[in-house]
């Protein structure tokens, strides 16, 4: 016992760190959230990145191969010389532009899922956790959910409802929210009998005071930690939806699309698949990535578990 | 004699960032045939260390930096993997702290018990059998052919520890490493396998190094006792010598801090207001299963007790036997399911959270586990004024009285704007101290508050509790599985067996005749209880 | 044991329940007249009152519900739309391959991760370990389809080692019907192994602190054992159960790959499902796969039985 004292008690000098220096040392976090940063830069920065309008095309210049220089027509009928980075599909649109610009609906979507799957996700959590009448049937509920393949529910929410933004992102974070419920309820039920909480109960605190002082603040790290894992998947299930065709509309330049798009013409021209991709990958990647040290940091104890 | 394990200088290292440079720092002792030694310590004395040091089972993080362990001469420290292998429950076997979890859950007792066999014998299947039976014969447990059949599961703890001795006797090993083997274990089940190690020691004639952080085990089962503090050896002598003539000082204020057996005998006034009564109090916890029906188990089963102003109530008894229970009704952590509590006349068995509330304040608990029982994201100004606040005190008049709270339980009032990690368990069971006192309480409930310490940190918080109680005329309930921590602080005793007070009265009138047969085998069980520590 | 059995079995009949009505409500979720979606934009006003009526759309909402699940108890899903037949005949043409890729897939997977999680763990923090951590994330977040064209562009079109795309029947040929499932197969399976291995390696660090695992040691047992029949044994229960977790992954997983390999399979019946907007199709696979879903994970359940003596008990 005294060897598992002894390593209590280093692990004790480390926590003595603030939660953010902490992060700061981890080299999953600091390269996963810079890799983050730089895409996110690049997503605001699309229009000055030597892009052109996503959209736009010109029969002349279809087909072309990575750094060949054609020709674009712009709204106002006019035609520009421009150098075609990624090289351009079958309608002559760039691709370059259409990926940088694609950045942009991609961390969206990973953002407002994550953050809508987070809400619903802790209010359901909590509620079940805490009102006894209500756990039995949520609970059910949520396993009933979980049961569908995520995947399928959000083909059939999207291919019902069509195509947009918010569709896209409601149909994407609703297979997300069993997991999440699932997840703050076990925190809240194994939190709430920690006898810091039963102390409270006992020094007379409300009991929504005590949902919101002492238990959910207890919740954050894990919760941002399943945040961040959310956040990946839904990038990697909209591209999937594009790429299959039941997404968002085909014009908007999402990952997915481009690579729906290029699949077609993919033994001459594999670029059309490969850039987008390498984009999408790298992106899940630095997501995941930054996921698995804040795990570490500030969740230990789940850390050990995955 | 000859000696079976000749330590020599051992140290071992720590891994960088620790409190010290070194867990032991050049340790020396033997351990003759035939002898037990005990090595004693608090948490951190770095005793459990050198227990696996000898059995060559250290993580590479604690590595030996200097010194031999010679086991017959043979030393284990530059042994190679399979040599040490080969030694391990042949030569020397090691049992542990923890019998629930030191078994493997999914294979029977048995096969645990044929592994050691088929790994370092050739004895043929029938008589590994055979053997098997002997041993679980021989550690006294009952029906050993179904006991070899069993899933460690389906025993209880006392009952597993046994199956780790076979495990460990079974080849006859000249040394028995024993770490801390009855500590998780109930007093009785603790006397039990005391005298059942002492018995096959006897019968085999082995060396054993036992290791224990209580005094009173050491005066039951030792011949020789070493002292270990951060690391050193600061004291080795026969049991003796060591016990009633300490030479070192930190000796000297470990025996000290042994709480006395027999109680202070101090007259408690029997007409002092009531503050506390509670009359056929029950909790039934009801399992309804759908297929098993109603499965009901008594907690606490017609609880009749009383408190009164300026006077503790110990509640005693083994794990399992509902003080916790009781405690936690008596907060209403729990609801009861039947009976009444009285607090200052009025009975708050049945009331609802909401006609609770007001009356909350009269009552307060500090619990057991002191690295658990703050919150770790607010500071201990936070935790103290918390109560306060509830029932209407402004944030500057809660400060003023943490502050003054924080003088009496002897810490800083400067620390108050500190985090929970940044104190030590002593220290945090004197903060759950001044935030439970915050509230003005009439009763304090202290729920086995002092068992997770270390015995130096335990006499100075049980001398805590009793100024406390002596300075603000408390009512004190005092749950505890410790008789000696019960003697020390108690004016009144009821001891709880399966839910139900099996005795009660006066702790000189329990103490001095137990009526009850369970009472009676519970102070018999009492390690060292004969023996008067430091007398000399 | 039966208690567990039996208590497992039953619990399993509310979920499904839900999943029912999950299905059938996600038609009725939809903003509008749900005939004149099911009818499509060029549909007249008589054919839409027609399907109306033609799938009970008049009636009350909860009878619309019973008259449904009647016919689903009768293994009636209805016919499709698009290809104008009964769904459960779809299904059935469609079920072949996706079940030679499912198990083809799951048969690799396996064999492939929890060793390497073995080993991880057993070294934990070494070079192994590090580099199976970081495999694993890189298999999370690639995704299928472009680890899909990754392998077509390298081992079909510029090697030429097996065919870029399609399915043999396996009763055209064995060895045809590996040659076209190999690819596939490995594709589905990355994603699968990350997350196998992860667990097993997690798994096995947390039995590998346990005290049992000293016990094991301080018998003077070879690290072999130690690790096979004492950690692995007690790490098995997490593992089986992300191996049924991960057959909605595994799911997920068909309907990509089959799009991107034209292998005709129920994955590739719900892209072109969708794409038609087929409903009773949609609903039938859904029902479907969320049916073998919590089949397959009761299935594990009662496995547990198998590796944890204290259920059996």
């Amino acid at each position: 016992m005294d060897a598992d004292a002894f390593s209590v008690e280093a692990a004790g000098v480390r926590q003595h760190e603030s939660a953010w220096r902490r992060l700061r040392r981890n080299w999953s976090v600091r390269i996963g959230g810079s890799v983050l940063v730089l895409l996110v830069a690049i997503a605001l920065a699309a229009p000055l990145l030597g892009t052109v309008d996503p959209t736009l095309f010109d029969a002349g210049s279809r087909d072309l191969r990575p750094g060949m220089t054609g020709q674009i027509t712009t709204l106002d009928g006019d035609t520009i010389p421009h150098r075609f980075l990624m090289g351009s599909d079958s309608f002559g649109r760039d691709i370059y532009s259409r990926v940088i610009y694609g950045a942009r609906v991609s961390l969206s979507v990973g953002l407002l899922v994550a953050l809508l799957a987070l809400a619903f996700g802790i209010s359901a959590g909590l509620g079940a956790g805490y009102l006894r009448w209500l756990d039995g049937v949520l609970m059910r509920f949520m396993d009933g959910l979980m049961a569908i393949p995520g995947i399928l529910v959000a083909i059939a929410l999207v291919a019902l409802w069509r195509g947009s933004l918010t569709t896209v992102v409601i149909a994407i974070a609703i297979p997300e929210i069993p997991r999440v419920t699932r997840l703050v309820r076990s925190l809240v039920l194994s939190i709430r009998e920690e006898p810091y909480v039963e102390a409270a109960v006992s020094l007379g605190t409300p009991t929504w005071k005590i949902m919101f002082g002492h238990i959910l603040p207890n919740t954050i790290a894990p919760l941002i930690v399943q945040g961040t894992y959310i956040c990946a998947s839904a990038i990697l299930l909209e591209s999937i939806l594009s790429f299959l065709g039941v997404g968002l509309p085909p014009d908007i330049p999402t990952w997915g699309n481009i690579m729906a798009e290029g699949r077609v013409q993919f033994n001459e021209y594999p670029h059309n698949v490969f850039f987008p991709g390498l984009f999408l990958a790298v992106t899940v990647l630095a997501v995941n990535i930054l996921g698995d040290g804040l795990r570490d940091t500030l969740d230990p104890k789940m850390a050990r578990r995955v | 004699m000859s000696a079976v394990l000749e330590v020599r200088d051992l140290s071992v290292a720590l891994p960088a960032g620790g409190d010290r440079r070194r867990a032991v720092e050049r340790v020396s002792f033997n351990v003759e045939r035939g002898e037990i030694v005990c090595l004693v310590g608090e948490s951190g004395s770095g005793k459990s260390v050198i227990a696996q040091a000898l059995m060559g089972l250290l993580p590479p993080a604690l590595p030996v930096t200097g010194g031999s362990i010679l086991l017959e001469g043979e030393d284990v420290v530059k042994l190679r993997p399979e040599r040490l292998r080969e030694l391990r429950a042949t030569r020397m076997s090691m049992v542990f702290q923890e019998p629930m979890t030191a078994l493997n859950p999914v294979m029977t007792c048995g096969a645990q018990i044929d592994e050691v066999l088929r790994q370092h014998t050739r004895l043929a299947p029938g008589e590994r059998r055979a053997k098997i039976l002997d041993i679980v014969h021989e550690v006294a447990l009952p029906d050993p052919e179904r006991i070899v059949a069993s899933y460690p599961h389906q025993l209880s703890g006392g009952q597993r520890q046994r199956i780790v001795i076979a495990m460990a006797l079974v080849l006859e090993p000249v040394l028995l490493i024993a770490d801390e083997p009855t500590t998780a274990l109930d007093v009785t089940t603790q006397a039990q396998i005391l005298k059942l190690i002492q018995e096959l020691q006897a019968r085999h004639g082995m060396g054993v190094l036992f290791i224990t952080h209580d005094f009173g085990v050491v005066a039951e089962i030792a011949h020789r006792v070493a002292v270990l503090r951060l690391g050193e050896m600061v004291e080795l002598g026969a049991k003796i010598e060591v016990l009633m003539r300490p030479q070192h000082f930190y000796t000297r204020m470990l025996i000290a801090a042994v709480p006395k057996v027999h109680p202070q005998g101090r007259s408690a006034d029997a007409s002092a207001p009531l503050v506390l009564e509670t009359r056929g109090l029950s909790k039934t916890y009801v399992d309804r299963g759908w297929f098993s029906g109603r499965r009901a188990v008594n907690a606490a089963d017609d609880v009749t007790l009383e408190v009164r102003r300026g006077q503790t109530l110990g509640i005693v008894g083994e794990s399992g036997s509902g003080k916790s229970t009781v405690a936690r009704c008596i907060v209403r952590l729990i609801d009861p399911s039947g009976g009444q509590i009285r607090l200052g006349g009025e009975d708050i068995a049945t009331r609802s959270r909401a006609a609770l509330r007001p009356l909350r304040r009269k009552v307060q608990i500090v619990f057991q586990d002191p690295y658990r029982s703050l919150n770790p994201r607010r500071t201990v100004g936070e935790a103290i004024i918390e109560g306060p606040r509830n029932y209407g005190l402004s944030r500057r008049e809660a400060l003023e009285r943490a502050r003054r709270l924080m003088e009496l339980v002897r810490m800083d009032p400067g620390v108050l704007n500190r985090y929970p990690h940044q104190f030590s368990g002593g220290q945090r069971q004197r903060i759950c101290i001044a935030r439970a006192l915050a509230m003005e309480p009439e009763l304090l409930i202290a729920d086995e508050a002092v068992s997770a310490l270390d015995v130096s940190v335990q006499a100075q918080v049980l001398a805590l509790f009793e100024e406390i109680r002596a300075r603000l005329n408390l009512a004190m309930l005092f749950i505890t599985h410790d008789l000696r921590v019960a003697a020390q602080v108690c004016d009144y005793v009821a001891v709880m067996s399966h839910g139900r007070i099996v005795e009660q009265g006066p702790a000189l009138q329990v103490f001095g005749g137990p009526r009850h047969e369970y009472t009676r085998a519970l102070f018999a069980a009492a390690p060292g209880r004969d023996f008067a520590f430091g007398a000399g | 044991m039966y208690k567990f059995i039996a208590r497992r079995l039953l619990s399993t009949i509310p979920v499904l329940v839900i999943v029912a009505v999950l299905v059938f409500l996600l038609l009725r979720l939809t903003p509008g007249d749900p005939a004149a979606i099911l009818a499509g934009d060029a549909a007249s006003r008589d054919q839409i009152a027609q399907i109306r009526i033609s799938l009970g759309l008049d009636k009350p909402i909860i009878v619309q519900f019973g008259i449904w699940v009647s016919h689903i108890l009768r293994g009636d899903l209805g016919e499709s739309f698009y290809f104008k037949i009964k769904v459960t005949d779809l299904i059935a043409q469609r079920l072949e391959p996706t079940l030679a890729l499912a198990s083809f897939t799951l048969v690799i997977a396996v064999l492939v991760s929890v060793p390497l999680g073995v080993i991880a763990a057993w070294r934990f923090g070494g070079w192994f370990d590090r580099a199976l951590m970081g495999f694993s994330v890189l298999g999370f977040s690639i995704p299928v389809f472009v680890l899909a064209y990754i392998l077509i562009w390298i081992v079909s079109l510029k090697l030429g080692w097996l065919p870029v795309q399609g399915y043999k029947r396996i009763g055209d040929g064995f060895w045809p019907f590996l040659r076209h499932l190999i690819l596939p197969s490995i594709t589905l399976s990355v994603i699968y192994i990350a997350l196998i291995a992860r667990v097993t390696r997690a798994s096995m660090i947390e039995a590998l602190g346990e005290d049992y695992i000293r016990t094991a040691r301080a018998k003077g047992l070879p690290e072999s054992r130690v690790l096979i029949a004492h950690a692995l044994a007690n790490a098995a229960v997490p593992i089986v159960t992300v191996i049924g977790i991960g057959v909605a992954l595994l799911i997920g997983g068909v309907v990509v790959t089959e799009s991107v390999y034209a292998i005709p399979g129920l994955g590739r019946l719900t892209v072109d499902a969708v794409l038609a907007r087929d409903f009773p199709t949609i609903q039938g696979v859904i029902l479907f796969f969320s049916f073998v879903y919590v089949v397959v994970n009761l299935l594990i359940d009662l496995s547990y039985v198998i590796f944890d003596p204290r259920i059996r008990y």
